[in-house]
């Protein structure tokens, strides 16, 4: 007990002194999961508007293959990756396991899915309101969908901030592919599993209340964005 | 010629026919099995304004999807003569529904937005945006979000975002059924110069008064069929059927 509560107080006197061994963990890790985000959100919302106004056979089927990938178990997504950098994969030339870029693919791979399915979910709402509207103004599809993305700018925010909230507190496949290499592929998710199993209790704790502020924050944006008045007028 | 039921006119002849806004040929429509117009016959005169009347339930919305072109017919066929002004912009037919459809952005975007659509450049775009304000009585209002508007507001901008796309049919959906004196007064004013301007009106109303007003001709509608196509005048004097002397009595008959 007297343990815990002397790393609790290391933990604090890190964060107190912005330890560097802990920000450069913590910066990586912002910086791998928003490149991720980013580019998740690039793609996601480019399928989901797709298949929220073009009609086309195979489409229900492809709706179907993103909620069960949105489901696919991290670590499993992780070793697939891992398979196709490793030096005898098909990609192993490219030499990106146990880099950054390695843990970005993998977390792109696994929030794009879930950027994709709620992106297609808010759109699809927006495009039964504006149906008539649009067809009325005999708008092309690509007028649709720039339309559709923009009505429902607020809401695809929250859809990125879900997606970046998966991504900063995903361990398994990130662990995989980056192997957690200090300096070098260490992130705030795979030092905590790391200094728990070596015992290393305080830095684990700082790094774990880092990571709980940044989930607060998130929800907090989400609910702030929710409640915000220029959201509620144009609701 | 309103009063004709079975149009006999063909098709290629009703290209040349200048006096035609609108024809309908056997019209038939169901959903789910329901049959919600029976073979509707009539055509609808380029001039002046059509209103039509009817019921809750007859039709009449529906009607007027099918000339927007959001429904088609289950059978029958629909004619809309070409417009060979040289306004000819991408839709030529423009409707204000019954609950507007306005988008989240303010007020001028949302006209800007339908004229940016149209391809029109910037600055075309700033003069018809306020010279549309103006006539809707908005201006003040110019750069509210446009869902903050009170609903006979919301009315009037989906009115002034129809009208500035210089469509030479413009439908509207009982589009003053729930403004006070003065905003129906003002949406009446924005359909008069539009009408004046050449641009044919069909509009759905309940209020007698108003058809009285503003309408030259009215279609009756009572349960999917065509009950009464006629001059203003000679219709009020001769419904021409026990319902329509009924809806214009106020009476319920079954
Ligand atoms: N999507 C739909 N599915 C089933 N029935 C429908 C649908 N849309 C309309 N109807 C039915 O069609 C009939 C005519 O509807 P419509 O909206 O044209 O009536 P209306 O004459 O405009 O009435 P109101 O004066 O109340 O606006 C109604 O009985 C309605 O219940
Ligand atoms: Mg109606």
């Amino acid at each position: 007990m007297e343990e815990i509560g002397n790393a609790f107080l290391i933990a604090f006197d890190l964060l107190r002194s912005r330890d560097a061994a802990l920000m450069e963990i913590v910066q990586l890790s912002l910086w791998v999961s928003i490149i991720a985000v980013a580019i998740s959100c690039i793609i996601g919302f480019f399928i989901g508007a797709a298949l929220s106004v073009y009609r086309f056979p195979g489409r229900k089927v492809i709706v179907v293959v993103i909620n069960a990938l949105m489901g696919l178990p991290p670590v499993v997504l992780g070793l697939i990756v891992y398979l196709l950098l490793s030096r005898s994969g098909p990609l192993g030339v490219l030499g990106l396991l146990y880099t950054p870029t390695a843990m970005i693919i993998a977390q792109i791979l696994l929030i794009t899915p879930l950027v994709s399915a709620l992106c297609l979910q808010v759109l699809e709402e927006f495009n039964r309101e504006y149906d008539e509207f649009f067809r009325s103004l005999r708008l092309t599809s690509l007028a649709k969908i720039k339309t559709l993305l923009w009505e429902a700018r607020f809401g695809l925010l929250t859809v990125g901030l879900a997606g970046f909230g998966r991504a900063i507190s995903e361990v398994g496949a990130v662990m995989i592919v980056g192997g957690n290499i200090n300096h070098a592929t260490r992130i705030m998710t795979t030092a905590i599993a790391l200094e728990t199993s070596k015992g290393t209790l305080a830095l684990a704790l700082a790094l774990g209340i880092i990571l709980i502020i940044f989930s607060i924050a998130v929800n907090a944006a989400v609910m702030a964005l929710r409640s915000s008045s220029k959201v509620q007028v144009h609701a | 010629m309103l009063d004709r039921v079975e149009p006999q006119i063909q098709s290629d002849a009703m290209q040349q026919a200048p006096d035609i806004a609108v024809s309908f040929r056997n019209v038939e429509f169901s959903i789910d099995g329901k049959r919600l117009l029976h073979k509707l016959n009539c055509e609808i005169g380029k001039a002046g304004k059509t209103v039509i009347m009817g019921p809750n339930g007859a039709g009449k919305s529906i009607f007027l999807r099918m000339i927007a072109g959001l429904l088609k017919p289950e059978s029958g066929e629909i004619f809309i003569p070409p417009n060979d002004s040289e306004q000819q912009r991408s839709a030529d037919i423009s409707i204000v529904f019954q609950n507007p459809v306005l988008l989240r952005r303010s007020v001028s975007a949302n006209i800007a937005y339908v004229l940016k659509q149209q391809g029109h450049s910037k600055k075309t775009i700033a003069r018809l945006v306020s010279e549309a304000l103006v006539q809707a009585k908005l201006e003040d209002r110019a750069q509210m979000p446009a869902r903050q508007l009170s609903g006979g507001e919301q009315q009037r901008l989906a009115m002034a975002r129809a009208l500035v796309m210089g469509s030479s049919i413009l439908l509207l959906d009982e589009a003053t059924a729930n403004l006070d004196p003065a905003s129906t007064f003002i949406v009446e004013e924005m359909v008069d110069v539009a009408s004046r301007a050449g641009t044919k009106i069909i509009f759905i109303t309940h209020d007698v008064r108003q058809a009285k007003r503003v309408g030259d001709d009215i279609l009756f509608l009572h349960k999917g069929r065509i009950l009464a196509h006629k001059p203003k005048d000679a219709f009020f004097k001769e419904p021409g059927s026990e319902e329509a002397q009924a809806y214009l009595d106020g009476r319920v008959i079954e």
